[in-house]
């Protein structure tokens, strides 16, 4: 484990346990994931029990506990993504990339997710790599989008 | 950088600013809003950047990326001060011939204007073209004015003046009545009127009191707050810091959804100038007023946008909702007396403050006063944000505004209120638009979003869309929503894979019935809203899907058969390539064949095609 890492995320907290969130916020950001030796580090140092912090890390959809691929695709799957075939470029993706939707390719190059709405709905279908939005993404277009990252 | 050390020498500083700048200074206002962003928006600022230095304009003309300019299916959208030439569909490569043309010689770029979908008459200038012409922008007012990033321009355009009022002028009841007054009901869903929240948390005892403002945009298909936190977030801090000195407060918080990264830096940057020119933190604007704003970023989780979920969040834990009452204004975060607000509410207050509650009050309808920005988007040609007064009827904003549909598909329903909302069918597009008129036909305003769809969507599919949306963001704590969710999720797959049942609408409905009166939270009570809305209105197509086996719309997959027209293909091998299961077989630039046994009717082929060789029915 990387002491000094952990231990520069945390300093910049005041300890309490309502800091629980925005700090496995930095070490998912930091790390791709949420090892576990520095979950017990921040067990020990905000005063919180390693199942509230498990509880936690599996409620909500930023958090993971396997590492992640070097790029993160997100398609949007919101109503007007939806309609527009936003789970057809799902398909796409996984069928090129050989894996399912939550799933990390083997050379950990990309992880592949859908979320709610990007809120770019007018743009539908949308998809996102890492920080870049891709509007009007059919599947006609995703073997250049992916491209860009290999 | 001044740190105002009193109200005066903020007035001092805006006059100043205002007398310093322009009003005839060229301007460059590069679009950046969640609809030019995925179409190019940075690499077109970039080029003006670029060409403006190399014409030696650099100084003389202003460039700003600014927020969402509302037209987002023209995107990129560029706007030239001030003469406000509206230039849409901006790429890289156009903005040679517009510094060429329009900053240098004055002239209009023909092929950038606005076309309008359906009359094809043109227009140049923002104020003529139809979708701003019915509109009446309070909270989106600012966004193409100026940069969001830029605090100065906030204050030229009168910002921080409702502060400077509320603390020099106003007492907290003053501030409290004046909020009741307007008539302001919460935009984040609920409509519940911000005074009497105001109120109930102002009478609380307690020395310690929060503000909270919701920046959890969940409902797909909204994206209006997403818009005002990027494109103008002092509003928001503002609104926020006049809520504190109203009820009381020290602190603030802004949770922002996890997937909105632009919206935390551009708050985070706001609240930076914020404290630097002493809006925010110790005795603002030396009122003896202290208020400080922090950002709380969401983690992924829709259920958040629910109050007593979010402030759960905020404490550190996972996001469930916890029954009402106790409300948040008396007992809120870490038990204190808060009050929640989300974005828009947030801010509209600033202008209500500065224009008056009788001004307010005078738009809109009898219970729902100002106006309200709608995300419109799917089926409609003309997609983007509106700001429209409350009571304005569907049909102007879809057909009007929104320059209506497609020559070729027709019009079905608008879909409101995201996953709580409901499916409003053609029938009703006169109703005027407000919280009470779209609960009074099954539907809710929600956070805004409005969804046009056409002949091409199968409502079957979109029940089943948001229950399955709402399945996936069930807390699990309440067993109404859990399993009823679960099972009305399992009943829809049914019918679209074609062993519907006739008896399976009447156990919908009464699954629907216990879940709406059952669940903890507006989450698991609302959601059977998609599924009564699409059976009141669209009985006969859940009846196609359940006995004739027929999808009309072609969307449900296992009710569509795909084949491939021998005389159309040219055996490009495009589907072949994206076929996932190897249905399609042939040599090259012979036609092909797909085997029915094997296909799985995703559609990749069909939407690979480029020669409409792929036929569905």
């Amino acid at each position: 484990m990387d002491q000094p890492r952990i231990d520069a995320i945390l300093s910049r907290y005041e300890g309490s346990s309502a800091d629980l969130i925005p700090v496995l916020q930095d070490i998912q950001d930091q790390y791709n994931y949420l090892p576990k030796d520095e979950l017990k580090v921040v067990a020990e140092r905000l005063h919180v029990p390693m199942t509230q912090i498990y509880s936690v890390a599996t409620f909500f959809k930023m958090f993971s506990l396997i590492p992640k691929g070097k790029h993160q695709i997100k398609v949007c799957l919101g109503t007007t993504c939806h309609l527009r075939g936003g789970v057809k470029i799902v398909e796409s993706l996984g069928h090129r990339l050989g894996v399912e939707p939550g799933y990390t390719t083997k050379d950990m190059k990309f992880t592949l997710e859908t979320v709610g709405c990007l809120g770019s709905c007018a743009q539908a279908p949308v998809m996102m790599i890492d920080d870049k939005y891709f509007g009007r993404a059919g599947v006609d277009k995703v073997p250049k989008i992916i491209k860009q990252f290999k | 950088m001044p740190k105002f050390e009193s109200v005066d020498h903020l007035q001092q500083y805006r006059r100043q600013l205002q007398a310093s700048r322009d009003p005839n200074q060229p301007q460059v206002l590069v679009c950046s809003g969640p609809g030019c962003l995925p179409m190019g928006s940075i690499e077109v600022a970039a080029a003006f950047r670029e060409e403006l230095e190399t014409n030696g304009l650099k100084g003389k003309v202003l460039l700003k990326e600014c927020g969402c300019q509302g037209l987002c299916a023209r995107a990129v959208k560029v706007l030239i001060r001030p003469q406000e030439i509206a230039y849409q569909g901006v790429t890289a490569e156009d903005v040679p011939e517009i510094v060429e043309a329009t900053l240098k010689n004055g002239q209009v770029v023909e092929r950038l204007i606005y076309e309008h979908p359906v009359t094809h008459e043109k227009a140049a200038f923002k104020a003529d073209i139809p979708f701003y012409k019915g509109q009446m922008p309070i909270v989106l007012r600012k966004l193409d004015l100026i940069d969001p990033k830029s605090l100065d321009d906030y204050l030229a355009l009168g910002g921080y003046r409702a502060l400077r009022k509320a603390l020099t002028g106003m007492s907290p009841e003053d501030l409290i009545d004046a909020i009741e007054k307007s008539g302001l009901r919460g935009r984040g869903g609920g409509g519940f009127p911000t005074g009497r929240k105001w109120r109930i948390c102002q009478e609380a005892l307690s020395d310690v009191k929060y503000i909270i403002c919701n920046g959890d945009e969940g409902d797909p298909g909204a994206f209006m707050d997403r818009a005002v936190m990027e494109g103008d977030p002092h509003a928001v801090l503002e609104g926020m810091i006049i809520g504190g000195y109203a009820i009381g407060a020290k602190q603030g918080y802004i949770y922002v959804r996890h997937e909105y990264p632009l919206a935390v830096t551009h708050l985070a940057k706001a609240i930076d100038q914020a404290r630097e020119y002493g809006f925010l933190g110790k005795n603002i604007l030396r009122s003896g007023f202290d208020f400080d704003i922090k950002i709380s970023r969401g983690a992924g989780a829709f259920v958040c946008g629910e109050e007593t979920a979010l402030i759960a969040s905020i404490e550190g834990y996972i996001g469930e909702p916890t029954p009402r009452p106790p409300y948040p204004a008396e007992n809120g975060l870490f038990g204190f007396p808060t009050i929640i607000n989300n974005v828009e509410t947030w801010a509209n207050v600033p202008e209500i403050i500065n224009m008056g509650a009788e001004w307010f009050a005078s738009i809109g309808t009898e219970n729902s006063k100002g106006t309200k920005v709608f995300s419109l988007v799917g089926a409609v040609n003309q997609t983007g944000l509106v700001e429209v007064p409350m009571g304005t009827t569907l049909r102007e904003i879809v057909f009007e505004l929104g320059g209506g549909l497609r020559p070729d598909r027709q019009f079905k329903a608008v879909q409101t209120g995201g996953p709580s909302g409901g499916c409003i069918p053609e029938q009703f597009l006169d109703l005027p638009v407000d919280y009470d008129s779209l609960q009074s036909v099954g539907s809710i305003m929600g956070s805004g979003g409005m969804i046009v769809m056409d002949n091409t969507s199968c409502v079957v599919d979109v029940a089943r869309y948001f229950i399955s949306f709402l399945h996936d963001e069930s807390c699990g704590k309440c067993t109404p929503c859990r399993e009823g969710t679960k099972h009305l999720m399992h009943i829809l797959d049914e019918i679209i894979a074609g062993r519907g049942e006739e008896g399976h609408l009447a156990l919908m409905e009464e699954l629907c019935a216990t879940m709406a009166s059952a669940s903890i939270c507006g989450l698991g009570m609302s959601a059977p809203n998609p599924v009564r809305s699409t059976i009141k209105y669209f009985h006969d197509e859940y009846m196609a899907h359940i006995r004739d086996k027929k999808c009309h719309a072609l969307v449900c997959r296992p009710l569509l058969k795909y084949t491939i027209d021998p005389e159309t293909c040219t055996g490009c091998l495009a589907c072949v390539r994206e076929c996932p299961v190897g249905a399609i077989t042939g040599k090259k630039k012979l036609p092909q064949e797909l085997d029915q046994e094997l296909c799985v009717k995703c559609g990749l082929c069909y939407e690979a095609c480029q020669f409409e060789a792929v036929k569905v029915e």
